[in-house]
């Protein structure tokens, strides 16, 4: 990573002003809403599995807890404060004890993948067979398959009349998901970040340099997770009904193809395959000559054995040797080879 | 008395459908290392392939223990060419690309079949013990589930195909060295296990509604079995598909359907925490 944090800040501050001043002339701004949520969801597996190597097969878990989360305590409260706030705690707290159980067993790769899958399917069904009136958390019903409609949207803090939505409901989500970007660029440039890094180059190496790396994996779990909450709840305040589907497979499937697709191992490329795909699927839905699971799925086979890599490291790459200024003396630092493993896993 | 024999042959049947459902998986991931995520969908083409000779007018054994098998074989072999091929030991990578593969298939599945539900009746008729009654395709399952483990363990421990099928998954330069083609014995495993897939999924086709989306339901069945299994093939799946089938059952009858399925998947986690390389990577070690 080049450059320094007020470097990045600035870029982040012009590239998010540029965007929300030119994408709503081209896409309307409630269908924008919901590709940033998607991007903040891509950016959070891309942060834990790009960067610390954790092949997470449940993201969408922590999706749909934050939004549940959300629904729930904004239907008890009647404000959503305390709601948004309580998205990211709940789905971090609980991520950090998923985690805790997981790499301190020293579980690792399948087995990694297995437990969280079968996690997911755990939340789905409990949640799904939550239709009968006895399943309340306060004055909210869990509503089972037929989800939880009717719950306080999003308002300024302190006054639950002055709802945001439409038009300034985007704004919020681009400056958040821009926030949220910040703050993951700032964490990959900590040492936490790096030591997070060296995690994923060599696990045997950095426990033996002294790093406690159940801990670090456990902690940046739990990163990943809060930012796949307040994507949930973002999203929840978006769609203003929330079903199980949320916590379905498919839509797990869906966030590890974005990080594939758009490229794992960098801040962007998550972001940018999320909100890609989404708008492909928002145009493929328009028409039905051919399936919609069909063209995702034979997207993720191309590029698994085309491009593993993805999107932005690929253009980037070409850039570089197009267009890159050729440093002189050590080069090392940029043509540090990249096997596929590490990328891929 | 009645319902000790009802909730016995309940438990039999519930272990009979998990190995079903996860031999072929077994096969490909026990021996290859091949994580295939598509499997789900291997069985749901088996069944539509099924139901689909049956209406054609074919005698519905033959299409669900011949025609479904060889279909499903013939697919496999296919995206074992195609696809598999180029990503043998890059486990992540076969993940990813199986997924994509299994996302493929359900959207082929509805363009060709459309989005409902199909089935077949079951072609043995239930009797009744005392005051139960009992479906009778259910021992159909155990007998089918256990000719399958036996004629795994003949093939595999007996016959010369076997042997080199064995020796190549363990070693394939040696197996190269003594003049097999690994490339093509990978090839017929990888067919032999989508012909168990489809197989699985042809025999449990009557007892289900058939949508494109029913591989979902068995993927993560089979995913579990196998991996708690652990490194043995067939003791692997014959005790972990015991000790979920069970598990599954016991808590299905003390409360309730969902609460059985809650318990096999909690079960699940707690056992590969516990025991991360499978039952059989701790007991029964070097069984096949």
């Amino acid at each position: 990573m080049q450059g320094s944090l007020s470097n990045d800040a600035i870029k982040i501050i012009l590239i998010t002003g540029f965007l929300i001043w030119v994408m709503p002339l081209m896409i309307s701004t409630y269908t924008l809403t919901i590709l940033i949520v998607y991007g903040m969801l891509g950016l959070s597996l891309g942060l834990i599995w790009g960067f610390g190597g954790i092949l997470c097969f449940g993201q969408a878990a922590f999706f749909g807890l934050g939004a549940y989360t959300y629904a729930i305590a904004a239907i008890n409260v009647g404000e959503s404060t305390a709601p948004m706030i309580l998205a990211v705690l709940v789905p971090a707290g609980f991520a950090a004890l998923l985690g805790a159980m997981m790499f301190y067993g020293r579980l690792n790769d399948v087995y990694l993948g297995v437990i969280t899958l079968v996690v997911t399917l755990i939340l789905f069904k409990f949640i799904n067979s939550t239709a009968g009136p006895q399943y309340v958390i306060g004055n909210a019903r869990l509503g089972g398959f037929n989800g939880i409609p009717g719950f306080q949207t999003l308002n300024i803090p302190g006054s639950p009349e002055a709802y945001i939505w439409g038009d300034s409901y985007f704004y919020v989500c681009a400056v958040l998901l821009a926030v949220v970007f910040f703050l993951v660029s700032a964490l990959l440039r900590s040492s936490f970040g790096r030591i997070a890094v060296g995690i994923r180059e060599n696990e045997t190496r950095m426990s033996l340099m002294g790093y406690d790396v159940r801990a670090r994996k456990t902690a940046l779990f739990a990163v990943g997770a809060a930012i796949a909450g307040l994507a949930g709840a973002l999203f929840a305040n978006w769609a203003e009904i929330l079903t199980p589907s949320l916590f379905s497979l498919g839509q797990s499937a869906e966030i590890i193809i974005w990080c594939i697709v758009g490229g794992l191992g960098t801040r962007m490329g998550p972001v940018l395959g999320a909100a890609g795909l989404a708008y492909l699927k928002f145009l493929l839905g328009q028409q039905s000559a051919v399936d919609n699971t069909l063209i995702t799925g034979l997207i993720l086979v191309l590029f698994v054995l085309f491009l593993p890599k993805g999107v932005v490291p690929a253009v980037a790459g070409l850039w570089k040797v197009s267009f890159g200024r050729r440093p002189l003396g050590r080069t090392h630092h940029q043509r540090r080879p990249r096997n596929r493993e590490r990328v891929s896993g | 008395m009645d319902l000790s024999v009802v909730i016995l042959v309940e438990m039999l049947y519930a272990v009979a459908s998990l190995i079903l459902i996860s031999s072929g998986l077994a096969v490909v991931f026990g021996m290859m290392k091949v994580i295939n995520l598509a499997h789900g969908e291997f069985m749901m083409m088996g069944g539509y392939a099924t139901i689909t000779a049956v209406n054609l007018g074919i005698n519905i054994f033959l299409a669900m223990l011949v025609i479904a098998p060889l279909v499903v074989g013939l697919i496999g072999l296919a995206v074992e060419r195609l696809v598999i091929r180029h990503l043998y030991g890059r486990l992540v990578d076969t993940m990813l690309a199986t997924w994509g593969l299994s996302l493929f298939f359900i959207g082929l599945a509805t363009m060709i079949f459309g989005n409902t539900t199909t089935g077949i009746s079951t072609p043995i008729p239930g009797f009744a013990i005392g005051n139960y009654q009992i479906n009778g395709y259910n021992f159909f399952i155990i007998v089918v589930a256990i000719l399958l483990l036996v004629a795994m363990l003949v093939i595999l421990k007996n016959t010369r195909a076997g042997l080199i099928a064995r020796g190549t998954m363990q070693r394939s330069d040696m197996a190269a060295a003594l003049g097999y083609s690994p490339d093509r014995i990978y090839m017929a495993t990888f067919f032999c296990g989508s012909a168990l897939s489809g197989l699985a999924g042809a025999v449990l086709a009557p007892l289900v509604g058939l949508v494109p989306t029913s591989g979902g339901a068995y993927i993560a069945k089979a995913f579990i079995t196998v991996i708690a299994g652990g490194p043995s093939l067939i003791a692997g799946l014959f005790s972990s598909a015991g000790f979920f089938g069970i598990v599954n059952q016991v808590f299905t009858f003390a409360i309730s359907p969902v609460i059985g399925e809650v318990a096999l998947l909690i079960a699940a986690v707690v056992l590969l925490r516990l025991l991360p390389q499978g039952i059989t990577g701790k007991f029964f070690k070097g069984k096949l």
